[in-house]
């Protein structure tokens, strides 16, 4: 037993078994598995698929919130704002500045660089609580401009739907959507490489080191601040970027996408999931995303509307079980599901101790 | 002139309502480091508690308006107490758990408010007087507007006699300026933590009550709104001081009326500039005394 | 000699996840000061601050008062200060934002709170009742957290650096305030300055690097220059006017 971890938690093995687990799911629109209960049919049929490529964003979103919440230790409240960004970016450009898809996402990623560069810097300078609210506050101006539709550009409460005029066919239409489950796919394995890599980088680790002891950073002659800066930006763009392929695969951009709202769901997503794990914030978002789905169904299935009225009332709002298990998790389960997993298996895939990190720095 | 002076009532009014909410907010952070998200929530019971014993009672009286108030302070206290006793104690000085507690508890309350009185606002209506308008220097101004300032001269008033002069006020001061030392005089600062979130839930459920009149509905969705105002009204007040809470909530709701009249309804943005040149410039907001 | 009033055993305490006292093991006795002495940022403070459970801590900690031991290390702070322990902390930590009175009111635990003996100890205390603490000069706000612990009545006082910063006469005062009080309750006392030390203390105990490295007579310690050096350190004035006095 014991030898069976240590084997999977050699790197390279740890990374074969993910490439085997990548291209697994990439075969899966030509397969027909069914879960009854979990899928609504079998995985080759489009709405199956779009679930599982819509809970494929909602995880990727989450590693880019797990970026920022997870290893920078920085309570961002305006996370959505990027992914709106994304969204909505991608629609304004496509529709009313009629560009290529590519130059229309290249001219988003640009905006939402700018964006989480501007607010990062300023948000940045104040800490904590603080922090939090400014961040809340800044997104909260986003969904006022989403709503207020200025120029029409936005669709305000209508929401803004994909003009697909300059998008390539093979992203068109319900006959598509394993071409779009794949892209969606590919957003989340680069989402979750970058995510990785930066918490591997030299970067990364100082900014783990100043989540524990901003001091002990300092100390060593490393100014938190720019570090936080880079990670904040990363976790942004990397937003946008789901936010884009998140208006190729659902055709429209709603308000709900900049509200606060949807912020604290994926703070719910990631601790759900278990704040500090890659693999926590993946398994959140698919969890999240199915769980919603699931009690969704649930909620209007006979077996509920059967109940009594103090049974039927919370049972058939999804939201309410899924914040009491979001609480119990909170109370009970401080880790979440990966923690959960990683005191079962012992492998740790945390990111470094920031003990040793600082003995590498000085 | 008369619009200004319409604009100068209309936005205390609105700075009334933020007060509410504000107050609670900002000594509950203030005493403990937490951050409340569930304080929308309080306010949003206490709104329809009030509603179901108005409509129960003929809403067209005073003793009915006046007694819905009351019954939203007592819910919004209840509910408040009881987050702290069951939910927020148990998580003792771990701020960050402390605050996705009251996250998830914002959700599902929400949600629950959906399931019994469902998604559609409700319409409410007061006292015939409510509904009117009186003449100020030429300013036809919405009656309800006055109630609001006076409730929340009463609480604001209420709530500094209460700091000043019981022994719970005597503790809830200490503690917000050096926690551990009040528990260093042997004093168990938590039976303040229940007081304070009792405190900020009662005003947050008369809010409740009144928010309702002043939109002419209740919906689950009232209380999450303005919370986020209430929120940068405590920042920029000065976390942890009542009386910046005040000045702020005024502060904000008058620049935001003004702003939205004469800026082509930009009062949000307006606020959220605030907001941000406040932390820039004195990140501890006007009358706080830590970062 | 009579049972100690405290006993450590093994305290290990952290701030910020970080180790500041380790394994420390002494006794406080039943009567008397007992001097806690140590070069600075040795974990003097943390010692206190975990016997009182402010922080983090591990280890045994037994408090003997009418014939009964309690571990304190199972309770909570405002527990362990209501067996009687009187706590006056470094840096004073008065509440800025209330007044001389209210600080004092807020510090009363019986029904029964010894207003008048703290009056005849700090006079200026009541004539500035209404003042608020944050504007009291440092002398006077440290005899106002003396004025805090002493205001009850205590079976043992906590009392980390009173003398810190403060000029020589009012050094005196607090000297004897600590003297009087000492008379009728057992103080466990850091103190940096020797001179002070060797006014009031009766025992000593030595840390150094988080560890109790010496205890003994107070006396005995002061008059060893070669163990003053080697524990206290060469750090300036105080311990030179100490061991020459
Ligand atoms: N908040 C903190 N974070 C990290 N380290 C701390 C913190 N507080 C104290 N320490 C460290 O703990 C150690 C012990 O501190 P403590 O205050 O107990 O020392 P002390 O003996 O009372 O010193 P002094 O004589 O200067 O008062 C010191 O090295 C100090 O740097
Ligand atoms: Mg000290």
């Amino acid at each position: 037993m014991t030898r069976v971890r240590s084997f999977l938690s050699q790197p390279l093995v740890k990374w074969g078994l993910a490439g085997i687990l990548v291209a697994f799911l990439a075969i899966v629109p030509m397969l027909a598995i069914d879960i009854p209960g979990v899928f609504p049919g079998p995985t080759y049929t489009p709405g199956t698929l779009q679930l599982l490529a819509f809970s494929m964003l909602i995880a990727s979103l989450a590693l880019s919130y797990h970026l920022i919440f997870g290893v920078a230790g920085l309570l961002s409240f305006g996370h959505a704002l990027y992914f709106a960004i994304g969204a909505y970016g991608l629609g304004i450009t496509l529709r009313h500045f009629g560009l290529e898809l590519l130059p229309a996402i290249v001219v988003t990623f640009v905006a939402g660089l700018f964006v989480a560069a501007a607010v990062g810097a300023l948000s940045l300078r104040v800490t904590g609580i603080s922090f939090a609210m400014v961040t809340l506050a800044f997104a909260q101006a986003g969904s006022v401009l989403v709503r207020k539709n200025p120029g029409k550009l936005t669709g305000g409460d209508e929401g803004l739907a994909l003009d697909t005029t300059h998008v390539p066919d093979f992203f068109i239409g319900v006959l598509q959507t394993k071409n779009l489950y794949w892209l969606c796919l590919g957003v989340l394995v680069l989402v979750f490489l970058v995510t990785s890599w930066f918490e591997r980088s030299r970067a990364g680790h100082v900014v783990a080191a100043t989540r524990e002891n901003e001091l002990r950073v300092r100390v060593i002659g490393i100014r938190p601040y720019f570090v936080k800066l880079l990670t904040f930006v990363i976790g942004g763009v990397l937003a946008t970027l789901v936010g884009m392929a998140y208006l190729l695969l659902q055709s429209s951009a709603t308000q709900k996408l900049v509200s606060a709202d949807f912020t604290l769901t994926l703070l719910v997503i990631v601790v759900l999931g278990g704040v500090g794990y890659r693999w926590g914030a993946v398994i959140g978002g698919i969890v999240y995303t199915f769980l919603d789905q699931r009690l969704t169904a649930f909620a209007s299935s006979d077996a509920v509307s059967g109940l009594p009225d103090i049974l039927r009332v919370p049972l058939s709002q999804p939201l309410f079980i899924l914040g009491t298990l979001f609480i119990l998790v909170v109370l009970f389960l401080p880790g979440g599901i990966a923690g959960v997993g990683a005191r079962l298996s012992r492998s740790r895939m945390r990111a470094d101790e920031p003990r040793t990190v600082l003995e590498e720095l000085t | 002139m008369s619009t200004v002076i319409l604009l100068l009532i209309t936005g205390l009014g609105l700075g009334a309502l933020y007060f509410l909410v504000a107050s609670g907010l900002s000594l509950i952070y203030g005493l403990m480091g937490v951050l409340n998200f569930a304080h929308g929530s309080f306010l949003t019971l206490g709104a329809f508690a009030g509603w179901e014993l108005a409509r129960r009672t003929g809403a067209d009286n005073w003793l009915s308006f006046v007694a819905s108030v009351l019954l939203g302070a007592v819910v919004g206290a209840v509910f408040a107490a009881l987050t702290e006793l069951l939910l927020i104690r148990r998580l003792y000085e771990r701020h960050i758990e402390q605050v996705l507690v009251t996250v998830g508890l914002a959700l599902s309350s929400v949600a629950l408010f959906d399931g019994i009185w469902g998604t559609d606002p409700v319409y409410v209506s007061g006292p015939s007087w409510m509904g009117g308008t009186t003449d100020v220097f030429g300013a036809s101004i919405p009656n309800n507007r006055f109630v609001l300032i006076l409730a929340a001269v009463l609480v604001l008033l209420g709530i500094v006699l209460f700091l000043k002069y019981t022994r719970f006020g005597l503790i809830i001061r200490a503690g917000v300026e050096n926690r551990s030392m009040v528990t260093a005089l042997g004093i168990d600062v938590r039976r303040a933590f229940t007081v304070v979130f009792a405190i900020g839930g009662a005003a947050a459920g008369i809010g409740g009550v009144l928010a309702a009149s002043y939109y002419g509905y209740v919906s689950s969705s009232i209380g999450g709104s303005l919370l986020i105002f209430a929120f940068i009204v405590t920042v920029i007040g000065g976390l942890g001081s009542l009386s910046g809470a005040a000045i702020a909530a005024a502060l904000v709701a008058v620049l935001q009326q003004f702003a939205n009249f004469y800026l082509g309804g930009t009062g949000d943005f307006v606020v959220v500039l605030l907001l941000a040149v406040v932390l820039l410039v004195r990140p501890s907001g006007l009358l706080g005394s830590k970062a | 000699m009579s049972d100690p009033i405290l006993s450590v055993r093994g305290l290990s305490a952290r701030i910020a996840g970080q180790q500041v006292v380790e394994d420390v093991t002494f006794d406080v006795p039943a009567t008397g000061v007992t001097a806690l002495l140590g070069r600075n940022g040795v974990g003097k403070t943390s010692t206190i601050k975990g016997v009182l459970g402010l922080i983090e801590r591990r280890g045994e900690v037994t408090f003997r008062a009418g014939g009964s031991a309690v571990r304190l290390d199972r309770l909570r702070t405002h527990r362990i200060v209501q067996l009687g322990i009187g706590y006056v902390p470094e840096d004073r930590e008065v509440f800025s934002k209330l007044t001389v009175a209210e600080n004092l009111r807020l510090a009363e635990r019986s029904s029964d709170p010894r207003r008048e003996f703290v009056a005849e100890l700090f006079p200026d205390l009541v004539a500035r009742s209404n003042q608020l603490a944050g504007t009291l000069s440092g002398g006077q706000q440290q005899m106002l957290s003396l004025g805090r612990a002493l205001i009850n009545t205590n079976t043992l006082l906590l009392v980390d650096e009173p003398t810190k910063g403060l000029a020589p006469i009012i050094v005196s005062e607090v000297a004897a305030a600590l003297a009087e009080a000492a008379k009728t309750v057992p103080v466990l006392l850091v103190e940096q300055n020797l001179q002070v030390v060797r006014q009031l203390a009766t025992d000593s105990i030595v840390i150094e690097g988080g560890r109790v490295v010496h205890t003994g007579p107070a006396a005995q310690l002061l008059d060893d220059e070669d163990m003053i050096r080697r524990f206290l350190g060469v750090h300036g004035e105080t311990t030179g006017a100490g061991a020459t006095a």
